[in-house]
């Protein structure tokens, strides 16, 4: 399950040859290929490009639209797509649907960014130490077991039931719900870790675990926590369109891709292109990380390669 | 076995005690005072001193926890704010619908996703496979709510194949409970069959290369016998983990299932209760919920002891 990125490569064509050392050393090199991997594979280009488009969007959102996202106009509703002025059409409310879903498209994001930093955040510590320390193991198993049997619709359920849905509530709940699968990918790889030579050195030397954790275990996890991060970013944009779907994430008037759907559905059948344009919005942020993620594994580990 | 199932079933216990701790924290944690909730705004001081002594509100917190410990175990949930029902009369009402969609989705993904596995991995590199992954990319970025949407628009309204909402129970006719549970149950699968495709299809690809597959090919036994008797047999070990810790996903996909093809179900249950503030629901729905994930856990575990001996107490997975 876990990938185990400074193995020697096993098959598949032959890298250069590295042996594992503390982090630091032949990092370069290394970078350089997975680079090299990263642009020989053509479905992850595929997804890095989706992803830039996406980012660019959301980042220059205000530039490339002609209208405020919740800007309405009553005497412009249901537009069909490539009308002057709104290339994607309006809804009900007469607003632009390309304003809004670049601007949903940044909503994503960000509760997908914050997703993504509140679970490294909580998990990675808790994974070094679980798999560090023995006597904390079963403890901190224990403690994601319990946060596993809580799904993440019945903890974004306790927020909202708490604090009132908004956006911050919900990239908290998606991000909490992602800590236990972060917390054992983290914990397992550190318990490989743990056992190869330059770690034995580092502790034959007397340095401290916290020391022996930080500089010689984190940086061979990272390449892990990266990949589990891509994992986490499609599930938190999925997340964040099915709270916000529900009435359970962001709130209106500010756009969002899932509150467009929902609202779509109400005038499907007036206007099906409103139902199509947030989906199919959702499915690029997701295939671009999907595709991306696999690639970017697939490079940093090349025994996983299939 | 025996022990190792004790162990489990206590470990079990043990989560759902702390859960239950949780739950009753996180209530308590509700901003607004419970009796004025239950007694309405107009309430006078004298009826909200009434209502708190009678829920016990004044009690100190591990009393009151072991009241709610007590009422729970009894099978007593309280009585929805709402509309004044039993909470367990509304469970009763709701979870039954659920349960059947999620049982369609369980099958949907299993046959669909096992299927998909097993020939993606025997026609390796030939356009099965390609066709297999394209498919779980696809179900993995597609969110399922938007499928549905989609279903309805296209299969249900375009074409008029499928009802686009409703539920009939299964006594009172289940031909037409069958009809209505397919759309849904499709676009509640579809995902969780992409998990399994990807890992029967993983698992395959290991079981085909072993040495007792190539033994069984060699001694001449047919190809389908080995796929089925050897291969398939021991990829199923990880197929069953892999279902089990998604079976829980699929209550959260059911919510949303629910409220797009309109199915009165556990779902909608919850989501009214959240939008209503209806606390005594709220409650009841985490638990519910929760003892749900925890039993669906310890069944996937004893099936995995069941299909394969070799995993015992001790030996905690990553």
């Amino acid at each position: 399950m876990t990938s185990t990125p400074v193995d020697p490569p096993v098959g598949g064509p032959p890298p250069p040859p590295e042996t594992p050392k503390d982090g630091a050393s032949g990092l370069g090199s290394r970078r350089g290929r997975v680079v090299r991997e990263l642009v020989r594979n053509p479905l992850g280009l595929v997804g890095g490009g989706l992803l830039l488009l996406v980012v660019l969007v959301a980042l220059l959102a205000p530039l490339i639209t002609g209208y405020s996202p919740t800007q309405v106009d009553f005497d412009l509703p249901f537009q069909k797509p490539l009308t002057v002025g709104y290339p994607l059409g309006t809804d009900d409310l007469g607003r632009d649907v390309w304003s809004r879903i670049a601007y949903g498209a940044r909503a994503s994001l960000v509760v997908g960014l914050i997703a993504v930093g509140l679970a490294v955040a909580v998990g990675t510590p808790l994974g070094l130490a679980a798999g560090w320390w023995g006597w904390l193991d079963a403890l901190v198993s224990r403690l994601t077991d319990l946060m596993l049997a809580f799904p993440f619709l019945v903890l974004a359920v306790g927020l909202a039931a708490i604090n009132g849905a908004s956006l911050t509530g919900a990239a908290v709940a998606l991000g909490i719900s992602q800590v236990p699968t972060m917390v054992r990918v983290v914990r397992a790889e550190t318990i490989r870790v743990k056992e190869l030579e330059f770690v034995t050195a580092a502790r034959s030397l007397d340095a401290s675990a916290p020391r022996i954790l930080v500089q010689h275990v984190l940086p061979n996890t990272a390449s892990t926590i990266i990949v589990q991060a891509t994992v986490i970013m499609p599930v938190a944009v999925i997340g964040e369109a099915i709270l916000s779907f529900l009435g359970l994430g962001i709130q209106p008037p500010t756009p969002s891709l899932g509150i467009m759907l929902s609202d779509a559905q109400q005038y499907i059948f007036r206007a099906p292109s409103a139902a199509i344009f947030p989906g199919v919005a959702i499915a690029v942020i997701c295939l671009g990380f999907n595709l991306f993620g696999d690639a970017l594994r697939d490079a940093l580990d090349p025994t996983s390669r299939r | 076995m025996g022990r190792y199932l004790g162990i489990r079933a206590l470990q079990s216990v043990v989560t759902l005690v702390l859960s239950s701790i949780v739950v009753f924290l996180g209530v308590r944690a509700l901003p607004g005072d419970p009796a004025r909730a239950l007694a309405g705004e107009e309430a006078t001081p004298e009826t909200l001193a009434a209502i708190r002594a009678d829920l016990g509100l004044d009690d100190p917190l591990p009393q009151q926890y072991l009241a709610f410990l007590g009422q729970l175990v009894r099978g007593d949930l309280g009585t929805s704010v709402r509309t004044g029902q039993p909470v367990t009369e509304l469970l009763a009402a709701t979870l039954p619908v659920t349960l059947w969609l999620s049982l369609g989705a369980l099958l949907v993904a299993i046959v669909v996703g096992i299927g998909a596995g097993v020939a993606a991995a025997v026609y390796r590199g030939r356009w099965p496979e390609w066709l297999a992954n394209g498919f779980t990319l696809v179900a993995l970025s597609v969110p399922s709510f938007w499928l549905g949407i989609l279903a309805i628009l296209y299969l249900a309204v375009g074409l008029g194949w499928f009802p686009a909402s409703g539920f009939v129970p299964l006594r009172e006719d289940p031909l037409r409970w069958a009809y209505h549970l397919v759309l849904p149950s499709v676009v509640l699968g579809t995902a969780l069959a992409a998990v399994v495709m990807r890992q029967t299809r993983a698992s395959m690809i290991t079981a085909l290369s072993t040495d007792y597959v190539r033994t069984a090919r060699a001694k001449g036994m047919p190809r389908g016998k080995v796929l089925t008797r050897f291969a398939l047999r021991n990829s199923l070990i990880v197929v069953v983990t892999i279902v089990g810790l998604q079976l829980g996903g699929l209550i959260s996909g059911a919510v949303v299932t629910e409220r797009i093809f309109g199915l009165p179900g556990f779902g909608k249950l919850t989501l009214d209760s959240v939008f209503t503030r209806d606390y005594p629901v709220i409650q009841a729905v985490v638990v519910v919920v929760t003892a749900a994930y925890v039993v669906i856990n310890l069944a996937v575990d004893v099936l995995y002891s069941v299909i394969n001996p070799r995993i015992r107490v001790g030996g905690s997975q990553a």
